[in-house]
């Protein structure tokens, strides 16, 4: 039997005694592009965090290729939302991206001339070969949320979760992001995307998970994608155009 | 030899002279990462919070030494900062407000015991007194050792965790997801300020260390973009103010060195916030003028063309 990328079973997670996520359970299947979908609140972050044990679980267990996270983090990368962290820091787009390495290289090892080599790839990877040298605070949005990802792909990982990786940023480089996770997706690695946008789920994702706060939905997106169960996870919230056959959403808030 | 120059010709001057560039050095470079995680407020509250401490040490040992007040600043600066969590954490009120109530408390405490020790008639209490401004007059070739050990220790620690220090600072959500031990980093970053903040009580004075801490980092920030030289920088801004103050003070007419100290570091970060390429004031004037008369030519030329195709 295959190991899954990631399994959960029944986690509750809660920020002081409300909770924000209620019994969850699901497993990823392997080389999947999957989508997290919900309204706000739904706890799609927090889902994505306490995977990767960054805030406490009530209950329940989380395993990445059948063991605990803390013995595989090797295999996870990870993209945090971009105005997670002050960009007028004092450094480069390259120092940034090298950073992938840092869980690699151990304690009090500088990176050096192999993860500079390594870095610089994978901002070629992300299109910002030029910008190497640029201070992060003069890249635009769309261009830190490339260095975000330039470097996730740097950690190598075979498990993806990224963050939001479209807000604020222009087509351009949401054509490139996608491009980009479909080339992982070939490799045969798993990523999960928290998304917002569901006129795109479609085009994007194979497959699908509506959140709110419980697991409404978890499967292929053509069996998942459907008015009945997005009126399930957005409530009231969510108004369906039918024109042409085809379903135009629109959402109130993202 | 002319007046200034025998200054430095006195070797008690030079001990303090050392003590004093030392100490701008060590505060300066671990100041760096507490600026920029922005910790500014917090080495405030762990000078303030050291002077109980300092006080305790004092009283259940009766002598001066530096490791005890260590051991008294390094407590009581956990205890105010596990406070400061605590009532971020459990009640509505925010950092700010949590640090001012800290910070305060433990300093008002730190007041009434050394007001106690000054009555208590302890003979050995003299200059006590002076750990609210410091005075580094009193300071003597043992405790420029031990500022001299203490700095290597620190820089020695930021030097080797520079690259933690680093991911910790600028991503640290990133930094726990690669298995970094993020409480403890912040404690050991915590703990190094304290341990900055103790060193510098004698010279300068619980009051006035957060200025040390801080003034230098965010001085060095404005001349350049690489981290590494950032801190370095910052340790040499401190180090020019710890020698600059304390040459001032040895000259002048009795002033205080903490105070001065402390006011060449604001010297030097006026002169950073007016002169700094690309992120001071007059750079930014320049280069909004150039683009300014840039702008301005290509209309005179804009202009001249039209005339010359309307003809």
């Amino acid at each position: 039997m295959p190991v899954h990328p990631l399994t959960i079973q029944n986690m509750t997670v809660a920020y002081e005694k409300k909770p924000v996520l209620r019994d969850i359970s699901f497993q990823v299947p392997e080389g999947k592009l999957i989508g997290i979908v919900g309204p706000n609140g739904a706890g799609k972050s927090t889902l994505i965090k306490a995977a990767l044990e960054l805030i406490p679980k009530l209950s329940g267990d989380a395993a990445i290729y059948g063991k605990p996270y803390a013995e595989q983090r090797k295999l996870v990368g990870y993209v945090p939302q971009r105005e997670s962290v002050d960009w007028d820091f004092p450094t480069n787009a390259l120092d940034v991206v090298a950073m992938g390495r840092y869980g690699h290289l151990g304690w009090f090892k500088r990176p050096g001339g192999v993860e500079k080599k390594l870095a610089m790839a994978c901002l070629a990877k992300v299109g910002m070969s030029e910008f190497a040298g640029r201070q992060i605070s003069q890249l635009s949005g769309g261009q830190q949320q490339r260095i975000f990802l330039a470097r996730a792909l740097a950690q190598d990982a075979k498990l993806y979760f990224m963050d939001e990786p479209f807000v604020g940023v222009d087509a351009a480089t949401e054509k490139a992001i996608i491009t980009l996770l479909n080339e992982l997706k070939m490799q045969g690695k798993t990523v999960l995307v928290v998304h917002h946008d569901l006129a795109t789920v479609q085009e994007y994702f194979d497959w699908l998970m509506l959140l709110n706060v419980e697991l409404i939905a978890f499967g292929p997106t053509e069996q998942t994608f459907t008015a009945d169960k997005l009126q399930q996870a957005y409530g009231g919230k969510l108004t369906m155009l039918d024109r042409d056959g085809q379903s135009a959403l629109i959402t109130s808030g993202r | 030899m002319s007046d200034w120059m025998t200054v430095f010709a006195d070797p008690n001057v030079q001990w303090i002279l050392f003590g004093c560039m030392l100490l701008g050095l060590s505060s300066g470079v671990i100041g760096s990462f507490a600026y920029l995680r922005k910790q500014s407020l917090m080495g405030d509250a762990l000078a303030h919070a050291a002077l109980p401490g300092v006080c305790i040490a004092f009283m259940l040992s009766g002598s001066k030494s530096i490791a005890l007040f260590l051991i008294g600043a390094a407590v009581a600066g956990t205890a105010a900062t596990f406070g400061i969590g605590y009532i971020t954490r459990h009640t509505r009120i925010k950092q700010d407000a949590a640090l001012a109530i800290v910070l305060s408390t433990f300093f008002g405490l730190g007041i009434v015991l050394l007001t106690q020790i000054q009555h208590s008639g302890n003979g050995n209490q003299s200059g006590l007194d002076k750990f609210l401004f410091g005075q580094a007059a009193t300071m003597m070739q043992n405790d420029v050792w031990i500022m001299a050990i203490i700095s290597l220790v620190l820089i020695g620690i930021s030097t080797l965790l520079f690259k933690e220090f680093k991911l910790l600072s600028f991503d640290p959500g990133f930094a726990r997801g690669i298995g970094y031990p993020v409480a403890f980093l912040d404690q050991l970053i915590m703990f190094l300020l304290v341990v900055a903040v103790v060193a510098g009580i004698q010279a300068v004075g619980v009051v006035l260390m957060a200025a040390l801490l801080i003034t230098p980092a965010v001085s060095a920030r404005y001349w350049t973009e690489r981290l590494g030289f950032m801190v370095a920088l910052s340790g040499m801004f401190g180090a020019l103010s710890g020698l600059a103050g304390t040459f001032i003070s040895s000259t002048g007419n009795n002033l205080p060195t903490g105070p001065l100290i402390v006011l060449v570091a604001t010297a030097v970060f006026f002169f950073s916030v007016l002169a700094a390429p690309r992120r001071g004031i007059l750079s930014k004037l320049l280069l909004r003028a150039s683009a300014r008369s840039q702008a301005r030519q290509e209309q005179v030329i804009l202009q001249a063309v039209r005339r010359e195709q309307d003809r």
